[in-house]
């Protein structure tokens, strides 16, 4: 595996970045021009990197949608949030010849924020091209088939010109698709998710969404820190602070920054990427959260410093 | 968690425990802890002035006793937090769902006049 872009990381439901958050930071670009020469093109740019990522940019409000470059001709994508009307367009963007593609979709859940793109899917029209959407849950198809009835979308599943073919993936075992090493492990969320630990040589990448931790369960722990072993990424549900997920929250079916450090780091991870972030979280409230796991990281740090990142819509992350 | 010892300031069980409290040692604690919440009056003071780490597994811990306590309408005081540790309530807003005092004195003051009272004549000079 290559790499990991991400496409759509806010979690339960997407959000868009207001005229008055606009503003906002343009205001703080302009009060960080103050005094500062302008003149050139590389004036201007080392003023926007030198401000904080929540004044220069956006995390982005696309629901779950990741994409691992395997390295490989096909497609690998987790999950199927609105993040996914944006990679199709990427994916055909990089059609070479109107050549069809091959597109291994890996489902966490079936819950509304991780479907909700399949409809404007532009490669799922195209004829030629294979759409393979895999998943542990018995009410794959159905779900996806049932979201574009009426009275809910205007255009059926059928119209879909491209091969969909439905995979059932067993959990706890490894199956081999396109030449990745593939597990998926039950979640605790309603409904069930269940988490995918994709394996090449040499390289793990994790993606574990929708899943709340009970603390009071040593085994889950146990089981989950084994999933996480010696991954060099892990894509992690931390919507909520820990105080939250246990208490006005419990039992929403999500976890926490405080949770996914301490996970990686019993598993000896490489790489932790906070990510189903808050709806309700704006740019500031995410990049102190990360500051803040970052530190926890850092004061509770064993043998090997684990790396912690936030994902927002366009990051990659190379493997 | 290497051990846990109680003291009793008029009507306020304090409960100090050591080291630290994480997925190995915080069913121990936990174990200790409970039967305590039982024997504490209107309030139980939790000193970790001698806490060096505590997990989401502990803190779990913490958030039960002060719901037990509060079913009953006593009530959970911690003090005396590490710094490590302090600001592990705050990464993980524990800071906000519990009731932290800098020190054991005011941890008592919070309790009770008669549990700040028999402090400060067990110890003399706690002013605090």
């Amino acid at each position: 595996m290559k790499g990991v872009r991400f496409w759509g990381t806010r979690g339960s439901l997407p959000v868009a970045l207001t005229a008055a958050g606009v503003r906002h930071k343009l205001l703080d670009a302009l009060r960080a021009a103050r005094g500062q020469p302008l003149e050139s093109e590389t004036d201007l740019e080392r003023i926007l990197d030198n401000l904080p990522f929540a004044a220069r940019a956006t995390f982005g409000g696309h629901s779950s949608c990741v994409q691992i470059d395997t390295g490989g001709p096909d497609y690998f994508v987790c999950d199927m949030g609105s993040g996914l009307r944006p990679f199709g367009q990427a994916a055909m963007a990089q059609r070479s010849g109107g050549g069809a593609q091959t597109f291994h979709i890996f489902m966490s859940h079936l819950h509304w924020d991780h479907i909700m793109g399949l409809p404007f899917f532009v490669p799922a029209f195209i004829p030629g091209n294979r759409v393979v959407i895999y998943g542990s849950h018995s009410e794959l198809e159905a779900a996806l088939r049932r979201q574009q009835e009426p009275p809910s979308f205007p255009v059926d599943f059928r119209i879909f010109g491209a091969k969909m073919e439905f995979v059932h993936l067993e959990p706890g075992r490894r199956h081999d698709i396109a030449g990745i090493g593939v597990t998926t492990m039950l979640q605790r969320h309603t409904g069930d998710s269940y988490g995918y630990r994709f394996e090449s040589p040499g390289c793990v990448v994790v993606y574990s969404t929708d899943s709340e931790h009970p603390l009071a369960e040593p085994e889950h722990t146990d089981r989950f820190v084994e999933f996480f072993r010696d991954a060099d990424l892990v894509v992690f549900d931390a919507m909520y602070s820990l105080a939250d997920s246990i208490s006005v929250k419990a039992d929403w079916g999500h976890s926490s920054n405080v949770v996914g450090v301490e996970l990686c780091q019993r598993a000896g991870a490489g790489h932790l990427c906070l990510f189903h972030h808050e709806p309700v979280f704006d740019d500031a409230a995410i990049e102190a959260m990360l500051a803040e796991t970052r530190r926890l990281e850092e004061i509770t740090r064993g043998p090997s410093p684990l790396l912690v990142s936030a994902a927002y819509d366009g990051l990659e992350i190379a493997l | 968690m290497a051990q846990i010892a109680t003291r009793q300031f008029a009507d306020t069980l304090v409960v100090a425990p050591t080291g630290r409290i994480d997925h190995l040692s915080a069913a121990s604690f936990e174990a200790a802890l409970t039967p305590l919440l039982t024997q504490a009056g209107d309030a139980l003071v939790l000193d970790f002035s001698g806490v060096e780490y505590i997990s989401s597994v502990g803190l779990r811990v913490l958030m039960i006793a002060a719901e037990t306590l509060r079913a009953r309408q006593a009530r959970l005081v911690v003090c005396g937090l590490q710094t490590v540790v302090a600001e592990i309530f705050a990464i993980s807003r524990f800071h906000r769902i519990l009731v932290v005092c800098p020190t054991l004195g005011d941890a008592l003051e919070q309790s009770s006049a008669a549990a700040l009272a028999a402090y400060r004549q067990a110890v003399p000079g706690n002013a605090s």
